[in-house]
């Protein structure tokens, strides 16, 4: 066996657990406290993006462009809370739906009108362009700067979300939101807060992700799915349980790609597990997903007291 | 004040469409315009597949975001039998039906034991799994597709390779699954699913096992989408992962939400709707989604009740100007 593919592997699958973290962050604050669902979401990845590779051209570093577009898509998300994700809270999850699967139709269309076609790539600063030799194993710079990332906002979230005012608030919400307003909370700031934050995390795992990917129209199309069986794993409301089930989901996405041909061809011949590999493994975070859901419906760490 | 408009009023309406949709092949022969008979197909296969949505979202309360995974069975059924040369059209309805039974039994057995956003996020993830499924096997043409090269042989009887025959036999079907879901929802059967969505609980407590009406619900929906699903094979005589993205699954909610939602007759003139704005906003610009994103928003935020409100407001308007 190869240990270089394998631990090669394995950091790819943590990178992204990462970013599906950045992701399903957000959107599980958002379910879990408005009750709301955001197929949006994956927009607001496609605007860091794109956002953050006209801020490099313009300034031309790469840590001013993402501070920068971070602030940009906040206030984008702040704005959408603020102007039409408010006013349908009340409505059924149908209502939700439509309204955000139109958002999405607004989004990529004003991508494509601002940016073009085409797509956006981001050229790495040289400094993070290079690779690193650690403990003998060679590794693209960026990639362990996308994990640092990763586990810094992670860590900060977790700061803020148990240490901070804020985040008592934001998990007061999750498990009981009509206490918390009948406290006095001013719940339609904490709300747009909230959303806004959700936004720029994920606009961040998107400005991460375009230099190795590009800026592209309905990059968030696929990827928030993913982000969306997360936060069912995890269970809705739960940072905890979006941390731990991005990084599983990561890993088994991951290693599910590169390994279950091997594994099946130790069963059956070797045409069989090249064809049904790919298949498999393209579906094994979904039947993940069924089976945790058929022992514990409100997936792994359900927020206590949440009766959702 | 608004008067109350009986509903054979209505009805009456919605069968006037239908018997205008009978005619649309006669008015596209004569004046040769075969391009318009295409579209009239488009509308009325994916009219069916609306329908089927509207029975389980409009009268079940089960928001699956996951539906074009069944037509896209149904699409595959045609494309996988003919790729292995079998051309019977009754193998292929068969085997559509079947595979889209099969899903639905197996994925609602999951989706159907969650509520609420846990439910819709996993019809999507499902659908979104056979997506990617598809998109995998090389064997039948991965991200491409197939192409069929002949159509569901139904004998002399039935010549689908003839674009008016195929636009009648979608037509038959529509209106075949519009009278089962309109007996479906008559029957005692029916009158649980709406109460199911009315108040789960009390359901319960009053000794249904919901769990299992539900999962029939979902079970009959599904195979009704299965079979749009064969004629949308056929129609388009190509195949490809493509037919299952969820976003089409949003554009039958859409039309769902357009024509007014739990309305028999809605998901006909909801995707008439839908489809012929999409055909003259394409042609003006190529920004055309954001025009109808923005009406997708404006019909939630202010256009309750869709085209059947509409409807609903004028016909009351016009009864209460005569009074």
């Amino acid at each position: 066996m190869d240990w270089h593919l394998l631990i090669a592997q394995l950091l790819n699958g943590l990178q992204l657990g990462l970013l599906l973290f950045l992701l399903a962050s957000g959107l599980t604050l958002i379910f879990g406290i408005m009750d709301f669902i955001n197929l949006s979401h994956g927009s607001f990845y496609m605007l860091g993006a794109f956002v953050c590779a006209t801020l490099v051209e313009v300034t031309g570093s790469f840590l001013a462009a993402v501070v920068m577009a971070v602030i940009v898509v906040f206030l984008a998300g702040a704005l959408v809370e603020r102007f039409i994700a408010r006013r349908i809270y009340r409505h059924d999850h149908l209502d939700h739906v439509l309204v955000t699967f139109g958002l999405i139709l607004v989004f990529d269309t004003l991508a494509h009108l601002v940016w073009g076609s085409a797509g956006a790539a981001i050229a790495l600063p040289g400094m993070l362009n290079g690779r690193v030799e650690v403990a003998g194993f060679v590794m693209p710079t960026y990639r362990i700067v996308i994990i640092f990332a990763g586990l810094a906002v992670a860590a900060g979230l977790s700061l803020l979300v148990t240490r901070s005012r804020l985040g008592m608030l934001i998990r007061a919400g999750a498990s009981d939101r009509g206490m918390v307003t009948a406290l006095g909370v001013n719940i339609d700031r904490l709300y747009l807060v909230v959303f806004a934050i959700g936004a720029a995390m994920a606009g961040l795992a998107g400005m991460l992700i375009a230099p190795i990917t590009e800026a592209s129209i309905g990059m968030g199309n696929e990827i928030i799915i993913v982000a969306f069986v997360v936060v069912i794993v995890g269970g809705i409301g739960s940072i905890r349980g979006a941390f731990y089930s991005a990084i599983l989901i990561g890993f088994i996405d991951t290693l599910g790609r590169s390994y279950l041909d091997d594994l099946l061809g130790l069963f059956l011949s070797n045409q069989a597990s090249e064809t049904a590999a790919p298949a498999l493994s393209a579906m094994m975070i979904y039947i993940l997903m069924a089976g945790i859901l058929a022992f514990r419906p409100r997936g792994l760490f359900p927020p206590a007291g949440a009766n959702r | 004040m608004r008067t109350w408009v009986p509903r054979e009023t209505t009805t009456r309406f919605y069968l006037t469409v239908m018997l205008l949709l009978c005619l649309v092949p006669v008015a596209t022969t004569w004046s040769g315009q075969g391009f318009y008979l295409d579209l009239a197909t488009r509308i009325l296969i994916l009219a069916i597949a609306a329908v089927s949505l509207n029975l389980i979202l409009g009268y079940g309360g089960m928001i699956s975001l996951g539906h074009a995974a069944f037509v896209g069975i149904g699409a595959y059924s045609v494309g996988i039998f003919s790729y292995y040369e079998i051309h019977n059209g009754l193998v292929h309805l068969g085997g559509a039906v079947a595979g889209s039974v099969l899903f639905a039994l197996v994925t609602g057995m999951v989706c159907l034991r969650t509520r609420g956003v846990y439910f819709i996020m996993i019809t999507l993830a499902f659908a979104q799994m056979l997506y990617f499924v598809f998109v995998s096997l090389e064997e039948y043409g991965a991200d491409d597709g197939l192409l069929i090269y002949q159509r569901s042989d139904f004998g002399a009887l039935l010549d689908i390779e003839n674009a008016v025959v195929l636009y009648y036999t979608a037509l038959a079907v529509l209106a075949g699954c519009i009278g089962l879901v309109h007996r479906i929802v008559n029957a005692r059967f029916g009158r649980v699913i709406v109460g199911i969505r009315h108040n789960e609980q009390r359901m319960r407590a009053l000794g249904y096992d919901t769990y299992r009406y539900k999962l029939t619900c979902y079970v009959i929906s599904g195979a009704m989408a299965g079979v749009s699903g064969f004629l949308l094979g056929n129609f388009t005589n190509f195949i490809s992962p493509e037919m299952m993205d969820w976003t089409h699954s949003g554009e039958l909610i859409f039309m769902i939400v357009l024509g007014g939602t739990g309305v028999l007759f809605a998901p006909v003139t909801g995707a008439l709707a839908f489809l012929l704005l999409e055909e003259s906003l394409s042609s003006i610009t190529v920004y055309w989604h954001l025009i109808f994103g923005l009406i997708l928003i404006a019909v939630v935020l202010f256009g309750r009740g869709g085209l059947h409100g509409i409807l609903l407001r004028l016909l009351s308007r016009g009864k209460s100007g005569r009074c």
